[in-house]
């Protein structure tokens, strides 16, 4: 007797609690890959899986086994001898055991040193927000990226009670008995009022014989009644709902940053995660997200991302170039009309004196006009961020922008030293999104 | 009309069927196999991964090192640097095979008859798998040891948990008996044991508990502690089976701790047989199924488009590079045995001058299949090669023996596939498929009246020691079992 067992159906991810133990013991060398993967890719491509390379620190197995290397000696068996006698010699291959050597090399060169595997986005992402120090609402709403509503997708002859459409089963329910001609109350009515009529005027043959055809003719009429219903089920119809994801407009996001010298590695690296989690959250938002990158020095240029984090150029800083530019780019691609605007400027603070006073003209005037958001950071080493402990004290940018502050909601600023401290950029636009 | 069972790639389950009575029949009458009642189930591809990484069984208990496999398998299949196994057996009663969904008709066929009766045969038959594996009880245990672990992590928190699992894993080499079954108390133990409760028991006995109201048990006895178990300690000694060792004298664990060893030991104790017979159990599935499906042919119930597609898997199942090549990775279990088993059908049937000096018994007997049945049933990969490899074979394979001296700058070819080496070379290739080539760690002494310092020892096999960095992993695990120092000393032999 045999048994066969279809067990495709049976529920999926029966080792996803090994896994989860896995990446909790590996979660020191997992994070540092990720960070390194992250920071070698692009803002947009946050929400995706990706290969990971890990060290096997923290996830060795260690059993005993031989080390024939070292000392002693053995005897083994290869298959394949070509042209050796008894007596030859072979050069015993380097170590590592490049081929050749068989079994023993491969049991012994087991090193394992790294170790690949594949993260969905979301295990990415939980690592990305734990350094980012997110709240567990944010995290969730985040991750979550489609809204869908359910929309109406005609009608169906199936579903809940609830749902029923009623004046498409009427109709239904009227054609049939059109149709197959089932008599109406009235005209059963008629034909009672015709036989007591009879029945009341005379007494005759003829009478007798018209009553027992009325009376045929109503019982005919009424089981006729019977079998074609008022109304049957396949007159039901029901609403059907699908869904859909909410058709969301589009948004430009506007990645402004100084590149002069003073934005060393360790600054760009803090803005490029500031870049990547206002990304992320717009994506949530819009269907269509375009990110613009302008770098400036004492000038101003649109770049693609590569030269924005990776190039370095010499000169001056001028920040209401990259105002200035921005502007000109909105104007000749992004309409309001059609566009959400969002910027996002990342600065270590220091601009030509007097520049700061054009930058806040420019903001009240034009800028923030057209913008959903616009976050400035600035980024510092952790010493200076204790000597500008006070949020008033700081360089004429920092001040002038603090003006520009107070005059729009939607325009926040911070300066932040550690990944920690992006997130309260942000605070009032995921305030807004969670509402 | 037509006798096929089959003729396109699809399967159903009715064709599975017809096709496994098929098999069924030419199994029993033909060949006179004798298995356990199986039970086939079908699972998809994310499931075999699954059933990868938990050791390829159904049930397992949790482990960050069966996720960490599963990641790594995952993503090799998912780049396309590995094809999946076309089915797993597991060697339980009844025999449970499972059959990759994407498989054609045509595998799922060979692999029914390769899995449900190659590997079930063996499983019934080996002498190694009666004495050691308890094939109606193992699904049962599994599922406790699952439940235990999971009670353990929910009572003392998955990290605890963790790191006796992880201690264990790493000596679960050395927690098998290789030689005897584990040790049953006396007879008179047991009476004492039961002489000494009965004596608590009357000593501790008040009239009160009959107070008790009904439903309420009166405290039990403390386990009786055994006086003489940490004074004859000595007289176990030499023990080879550490894990057992630990489990029953390690002065510093607690009860569930012991349990956790003690299932993971069973673990160990369950697969030992398997890795002592790899080849003859893909050799006997692999005979099996290549006999079967020509079987089938012979009798019109496949198609030769059937037939050439089963051909051309068989023919990669057991191809067997040579030691130069970029693909060798060590001799091929499927193509050594398969070719031993095939040779010997050959020395019974067309045996030549030099089959009949070797193998006096076997040439021309004709009987074959008595023979191989035989030899399923009594050897083991070290004795099976040993017995059988003929000097054809050795040729066919072109073998040939190394000698390796570590502070040596080459090896020394001591033996090859001629006259003067045909022993030399079987019995090299014999040993180097006999356990012995694991390390033999034994306890040696436990100072439990002193400082409690536990003192292993390697028995070294020809001077070759143990790989220094592992070592120190290992003994850190030991010692977080044992809970004091402990000491290894390489012994030379």
């Amino acid at each position: 007797m045999t048994h066969f067992i279809d067990r495709r159906l049976n529920p999926k991810g029966k080792s996803l609690g090994n896994r989860q133990r896995f990446l909790k013991r590996a979660r020191t060398q997992i994070r540092e890959a990720v960070q390194k993967s992250l920071k070698d890719s692009a803002v947009a491509d946050l929400g995706k899986d990706r290969k990971i390379r890990i060290s096997t620190k923290g996830t060795k197995e260690p059993r005993f086994r031989l080390d024939p290397q070292t000392a002693g000696d053995r005897d083994f068996v290869l298959p394949g001898n070509r042209d050796f006698t008894p007596g030859d010699e072979i050069k015993k291959p380097k170590s590592g055991g490049s081929g050749g050597r068989g079994k023993e090399a491969t049991d012994s060169g087991e090193g394992e040193d790294d170790f690949e595997f594949t993260m969905t986005q979301e295990e990415i992402l939980d690592v990305f927000f734990e350094d980012l120090a997110l709240p567990n609402l944010v995290r969730t709403t985040l991750k979550n990226a489609a809204v869908k509503t359910w929309r109406r997708a005609g009608i169906t002859t199936a579903g809940s009670p609830n749902q029923i459409n009623l004046i498409r089963t009427m109709r239904n329910a009227y054609g049939r008995r059109l149709a197959l001609r089932r008599p109406s109350l009235g005209d059963v009515q008629q034909l009672e009022e015709n036989l007591d009529r009879v029945e009341r005027e005379e007494q005759s043959d003829e009478a007798r014989d018209r009553i027992s055809a009325l009376k045929e003719q109503i019982a005919r009429a009424n089981a006729k009644r019977k079998w074609v219903g008022f109304i049957d089920p396949v007159d039901v119809r029901f609403n059907a709902f699908t869904e859909q994801s909410v058709p969301t407009s589009q948004a430009v996001m506007f990645c402004l940053m100084d590149v002069s010298g003073s934005m060393g590695e360790r600054e760009k690296d803090l803005a490029k995660r500031f870049y990547m989690l206002l990304h992320l959250f717009l994506k949530r938002r819009y269907e269509k997200v375009d990110v613009v990158f302008i770098r400036h020095t004492h000038d101003a240029q649109e770049v693609d991302e590569q030269e924005f984090f990776y190039s370095r150029q010499s000169g001056g800083t001028i920040v209401s170039t990259a105002l200035n530019k921005m502007l000109e780019i909105q104007k000749e691609r992004y309409t309001t009309s059609d566009w959400n605007i969002y910027a996002a400027q990342a600065s270590d603070g220091y601009t030509q004196s007097g520049d700061a006073r054009h930058c806040v003209e420019l903001l009240n005037a034009e800028i923030m006009p057209l913008c959903q958001y616009y976050a400035y950071i600035e980024i510092l080493d952790e010493r200076e961020m204790e000597v500008f402990a006070s949020e008033d004290s700081g360089a004429e940018l920092w001040r002038a922008y603090r003006t520009v502050a107070a005059a729009w909601d939607n325009f926040a600023t911070k300066r932040i030293a550690r990944p920690a401290d992006i997130f309260p950029v942000f605070h009032e636009l995921f305030r807004k999104a969670e509402a | 009309m037509s006798k096929l069972l089959f003729s396109g790639a699809e399967w159903d389950f009715a064709t599975l069927d017809r096709t496994y009575k098929a098999i069924e029949e030419i199994a029993h009458k033909d060949l006179g196999l004798d298995v356990y009642p199986n039970q086939i189930e079908i699972i998809s591809s994310e499931q075999m991964l699954d059933a990868y990484s938990s050791l390829a069984m159904p049930l397992m208990y949790s482990h960050w090192s069966f996720g960490k496999l599963f990641a790594r398998e995952e993503t090799l299949y998912r780049a396309g640097y590995s094809a999946l196994a076309y089915e797993i057996v597991i060697n339980s009663s009844p025999c449970i095979s499972y059959l990759l969904e994407e498989n054609t008709m045509t595998m799922q066929a060979l692999v029914m008859a390769h899995a449900a009766f190659g590997h079930n045969h063996f499983f019934k038959n080996n002498y190694l798998f009666r004495q050691w594996t308890n094939a109606e009880g193992i699904l049962d245990y599994l599922a406790f040891a699952k439940r235990y672990i999971a009670a353990c992590e929910e009572r003392h928190g998955r990290e605890e948990v963790e790191a006796v699992l992880d201690a264990a894993h790493a000596l679960m080499d050395q927690g098998v008996f290789r030689y005897r079954r584990p040790p049953r108390p006396s007879k008179e133990r047991v009476l004492e044991k039961h002489r000494r409760r009965m004596a608590y028991e009357e000593e501790a006995y008040s009239e009160l508990w009959r107070t008790l109201p009904a439903g309420i048990e009166p405290p039990a006895a403390p386990p009786t502690p055994d006086p003489d178990a940490e004074f004859d300690i000595d007289e176990k000694l030499p023990e080879e089976n550490v894990l057992y060792f630990l489990e029953k004298h390690s002065p510093s664990l607690k009860p569930w701790q012991r349990e956790t060893l003690r299932i993971v030991r069973n673990m160990a104790q369950y697969f030992y047989p398997q890795r002592q017979l790899k080849v003859m159990n893909e050799g006997c599935a692999t005979f099996v199924h290549y006999t079967i499906m020509n079987q089938l042919y012979d009798r019109g119930l496949i198609t030769e488009g059937s037939l050439l597609e089963f051909m051309h898997s068989h023919t990669s199942v057991v191809f067997q590079p040579e030691f130069g090549d970029k693909r060798y990775s060590g001799i091929n279990p499927y193509a050594l045995g398969y070719a031993m088993m095939d040779d010997i059908k050959r020395i019974c049937e067309r045996p030549t001058d030099e089959d009949r000096d070797w193998f006096p018994d076997l040439a021309g007997s004709g009987d074959w299949m008595g023979a191989l049945k035989y030899a399923w049933a009594n050897y083991r990969d070290e004795s099976f090669i040993e017995q059988y490899l003929s000097p054809k074979l050795m040729r066919d394979f072109r073998f040939f023996a190394l000698f390796d001296k570590a502070d040596a700058e080459t090896y020394k070819v001591s033996a090859i596939h001629n006259e003067r080496g045909y022993r030399e070379v079987r019995a090299a290739l014999a040993r180097q498929y006999d356990t012995s080539g694991d390390p033999n760690i034994q306890v040696a002494r436990a100072d439990l009246k002193g400082d409690r310092t536990l003192y292993l020892e390697h028995h070294m096999h020809r001077g070759v020691p143990l790989h220094d960095q592992t070592k120190d992993h290992v003994l850190g695990h030991v010692e977080l079992l044992w809970g004091h120092d402990v000491v290894l000393e390489e012994i030379a032999a």
